[in-house]
């Protein structure tokens, strides 16, 4: 299944989340098929979710059902079921292999408010040209010191963020957008680690929260430095509904 | 006048606060509807976190019954986190609704529900981040009408200047009520302004205005006279009783959070009121008759209930929910229901008999058996009696057994620490329960592995109820008694591995105890505590027992009274409580009479009036209501299979 953070909704957590659509499968009366054991679940499985206050176009899971069904059904039913923001785009019934071996990299967009074009350009050119921009973040397991160079394939400026990643607020000019493609490594590698790598090889320190959205993830075409499609392997004729 | 949003300036705050999900509306079944067709406004608020408030019942109760009705719009807000207080005071941004995210003093009304005293502080920082004057008296035309419900508004006092109203009991037909009243006054063009729309709410009796009641002190420093200080103002203010709980059958459409909140269930309300005559209890005291909801009714309320919200769990929910006189066919017929469908069963009943361990086998059929409450309350029979809770150690004895060989492996024990004439020796003989208790639990069941955890919570005399003449203990003995305890239980080398032990210190106890016997001199108190920063009262973390007592002894100075005057002082007949002309329908002899009761050893015993006769409390009398029960003699059908 592929769906969609939008809006408001990009507060949520990843557990929000997971609550919203089990419930969801609930309601919608979704054949979901449950683990064994004491204590049973239902057989969903979530892969990369993006952070609490970043939005996404390009959010997957894999659901377990106990029967066969029709995905165009399930995907209407679903994206019914679930509160506004949390939109479901597209299921398809899976060719097999794991989806999250499919999820090599990510693109994002970040909404730089009060921050000219021209500097963020300057600091992203600071930024490709260093070999290794060491940066830390807390972790569950205290300070963590890991390059956020290595995993950026792509940084540019563009100049429209699309309607999904331009948001509700309304934008405090001057802006910049900032459009990312980052490979999944382990210690991942976050838009926010990335700004923070600007801010220490640029001192670009954005005055407004920055505005992050995930817009797409997926193989890599490490040549090219393009994302692909996840769910071209399961796609058979058209399956989508949105 | 329009209206804007406020979430265009609320958003880039919420990059920078801690769990910004719960500010930003948006559950299941929540609704938005249009401002300017409305003709009159509630916002309703419980005066705590998100996590806690959103749960609550009688808000959902409220918003459902409000929403439903034609041109009426009811939205939410509760109290925000000191993180997102400190962004909205530096950015302008006031206190908002979760639904539309609509400036709160934009409002006709802001009706707040307090279950604990202990929100007091929240309902003043919430005012001052509207923008809406904290005194009453201040307030224009412009301002919304704050009116407080809920069981803390049994005794409204300390907080009396910062209301413009409060009711008293069961909200669903007033709130509808006071909707109409303001509803035609709107139309009229608001004639008279704020006080005119204040006397007709006061004039139909129902709804009290303590404005309008002039307060006098005797030289000792008590309350001499609450008296009306203008016409059409009636003397006593009563409570509201709903009759007939089947034709309310709310919440139909349960809110469902994106946040985590404390309760994650669908809850069905399946009686009200308790008269098992506890005398400790000021919810079974201000919530007489018993009225319960039928089997039919409930079964029907799940069903919607589940359909509506997709939880997986069900609560039974009332004062002593094994007391519903068909709760076993309930129990049972939902049991059978939900088998394959991995919906679980819960009943927050603490009744310690046989009965309640039958029940919930029942309920947790295909569920875990995780743990087991029992609430005997006191430690000893002797206390047992004082607050008429009557079981003996045998009967608990047994059950705790029953429930260890049905599988529990973990049981709890509630108790209470502080009540009236309350020694030593009666605290440590709790300790004598426990190790009894896993003693019959081991032979039982032949193993070594089950637990007992005692839980203490010390005890607070409530008004409208025979202990609202009680002494409260002072906080200092209620530590020392429980470390004694404590100690007991640590140095047991044969039982104290298999026993928890669980208590809060004794003095947010005390500020509870200020707060509810407290009268309109608290609110200097509250309003010096909120000035300091005091917020959250309710949250260890939070709670600052000194901040409370330096307010106290500054906004107290002059009047002749303390903290321990409020508090640990035993009160006598003839003194004015602050809360006598607030009638919940007891008859303030019989009170009195059943406080005698409790402390002289020879005195009555209270049985339920459900099955043993009418004992005259009071409340059916004077308020015309009467006990609804059943059995119905109807079941549960199954569900057809859709």
């Amino acid at each position: 299944m592929h769906y969609a953070k939008r809006g408001r909704l990009r507060f949520t957590s990843h557990r929000d989340f997971q609550r919203a659509f089990e419930r969801a499968l609930r309601r919608a009366a979704v054949p979901i098929a449950y683990s064994a054991g004491f204590s049973p679940h239902p057989k969903v499985s979530y892969a990369n979710a993006a952070a609490t206050g970043v939005a996404s176009e390009a959010e997957y899971l894999e659901l377990g059902l106990a029967q066969r069904r029709d995905p165009k059904e399930i995907a209407a039913a679903l994206d019914e079921a679930l509160p506004e923001g949390f939109d479901v785009i597209e299921v398809l019934e899976t060719a097999g292999g794991s989806l999250a071996d499919r999820l090599a990299a990510s693109i994002w967009q970040i909404r730089l408010d009060g921050v000219t074009p021209q500097v963020a350009a300057e600091a992203v050119g600071a930024f490709l040209a260093a070999e290794v921009v060491e940066v830390e973040r807390m972790t569950k397991n205290g300070l963590r010191k890991f390059d956020a160079r290595q995993a950026v394939i792509r940084a540019e400026l563009v100049d429209d963020p699309g309607p999904f990643a331009r948001g509700s607020d309304p934008v405090l000019p001057p802006c910049a957008i900032l459009q990312l493609v980052v490979r999944h490594v382990t210690p991942a590698v976050r838009p926010d680690d990335v700004l923070s790598g600007l801010r220490l090889v640029a001192d670009l320190m954005p005055p407004h929260p920055p505005r992050v959205t995930r817009l797409a993830q997926g193989p890599l075409d490490a040549s090219s430095g393009e994302v692909h499609d996840p769910l071209a392997p399961d796609r058979s004729g058209d399956g989508s509904v949105a | 006048m329009p209206v804007e949003s406020l979430f265009p300036r609320l958003e880039p705050l919420l990059a920078r606060v801690q769990k910004p999900v719960q500010y930003i509306g948006g559950e299941l079944n929540s609704v938005i509807s249009d401002w300017d067709s409305a003709a009159v406004r509630w916002c309703l608020m419980y005066p705590d976190a998100y996590e806690v408030g959103l749960p609550n019942q009688g808000v959902q109760i409220l918003y459902e019954v409000l929403n439903e009705r034609p041109g009426v719009l009811a939205e939410r807000t509760y109290a925000v986190w000191h993180d997102l207080e400190a962004l909205m005071r530096e950015h302008d941004v006031p206190q908002f609704t979760v639904d539309a995210h609509r400036p709160v003093a934009a409002f006709d009304l802001l009706g707040v529900s307090f279950s604990t005293e202990l929100g007091y502080t929240n309902l003043l920082n919430a005012l001052d981040l509207a923008g809406i004057p904290l005194y009453a008296r201040d307030r224009g035309p412009e301002h919304p009408i704050v009116i407080a419900g809920g069981h803390a508004a049994f005794n409204p006092e300390p907080i009396a200047d910062f209301l413009d109203a409060a009711v008293l009991g069961d909200g669903e037909e007033i709130a509808l009520a006071i909707t109409e009243v303001v509803r035609e006054w709107k139309a009229e063009g608001s004639p008279g302004g704020r006080d005119e729309v204040l006397a007709r709410l006061a004039a139909g009796g129902g709804v009290y205005v303590p404005r309008f009641y002039d307060v006098t002190y005797t030289a000792d420093g008590a309350v001499d006279r609450v008296t009306p200080n203008r016409p059409g103002v009636p003397e006593r203010i009563a409570k509201h009783t709903v009759m007939d709980l089947d034709s309310w059958p709310y919440p139909r459409k349960l809110l469902v959070p994106l946040a985590e909140t404390v309760h994650e269930r669908f809850s069905v309300e399946i009686f009200r009121g308790c008269t098992r005559g506890c005398r400790f209890c000021q919810a079974g005291m201000i919530t007489r008759p018993v009225r319960e909801r039928s089997i039919a009714s409930i079964g029907e309320m799940v069903r919607e209930g589940l359909a509506n919200t997709g939880f997986e769990e069900v609560g039974l929910l009332s004062l002593s929910s094994a007391d519903h006189s068909e709760i076993h066919d309930i129990a049972k017929g939902l049991a059978d229901r939900y088998e394959d469908d991995k919906i679980s069963l819960s009943l927050p009943s603490t009744r310690v008999d046989a009965f309640n361990v039958t029940l919930a086998e029942e309920l947790t059929r295909n569920g875990r058996r995780s743990g087991l409450t029992f609430a005997p309350e006191g430690g000893s029979e002797r206390m047992r009696k004082v607050i008429n809770k009557m079981v003996t150690e045998e009967d608990l004895i047994r059950t705790v057994s029953t429930a260890y060989t049905h599988g529990w492996r973990q049981v709890k024990l509630y108790f209470m620490c502080g009540l009236p004439t309350e020694t030593d020796s009666d605290v440590l003989q709790i300790a004598d329960l426990a190790r009894a208790v896993i003693k019959a639990g081991r032979e039982a069941t032949g193993t070594r592995d089950i637990r007992c955890t005692v839980s203490i919570g010390g005890f607070v005399p409530k008004p409208q109820t025979p202990f609202q003449w009680a002494a409260q203990l002072d906080h200092e003995t209620t530590d020392t008694r429980l470390r004694k305890l404590r100690e007991v239980l640590r140095n047991d080398r044969q039982y104290g591995k298999a026993i928890g032990f669980r208590y809060h210190d004794g003095k947010p106890g005390i500020v509870e105890g200020l707060l509810s016997r407290g009268d309109r001199r608290v609110g200097a108190v509250i309003e010096q505590v909120w000035r300091d920063g005091g917020r959250f009262d309710g949250w260890s973390e939070h709670f600052s027992f000194d901040r409370w007592m330096g307010a106290a002894e500054r906004a107290l100075a002059g009047t002749g009274v303390d903290v321990d005057w409020y508090t640990t002082r035993e009160r006598g007949r003839e003194e004015t409580l602050p809360w006598d002309h607030l009638d919940a329908g007891l008859d303030r002899d019989w009170l009195w009479q059943d406080w005698l009761d409790s402390i002289n050893p020879d005195g009555a015993e209270v049985e339920d009036c459900r099955w043993e006769g009418c004992y005259d409390c009071g409340v059916c009398g004077e308020l015309g209501t009467e006990i609804q029960i059943g059995p119905t003699g109807r079941q549960l059908l199954p569900l057809s299979v859709v």
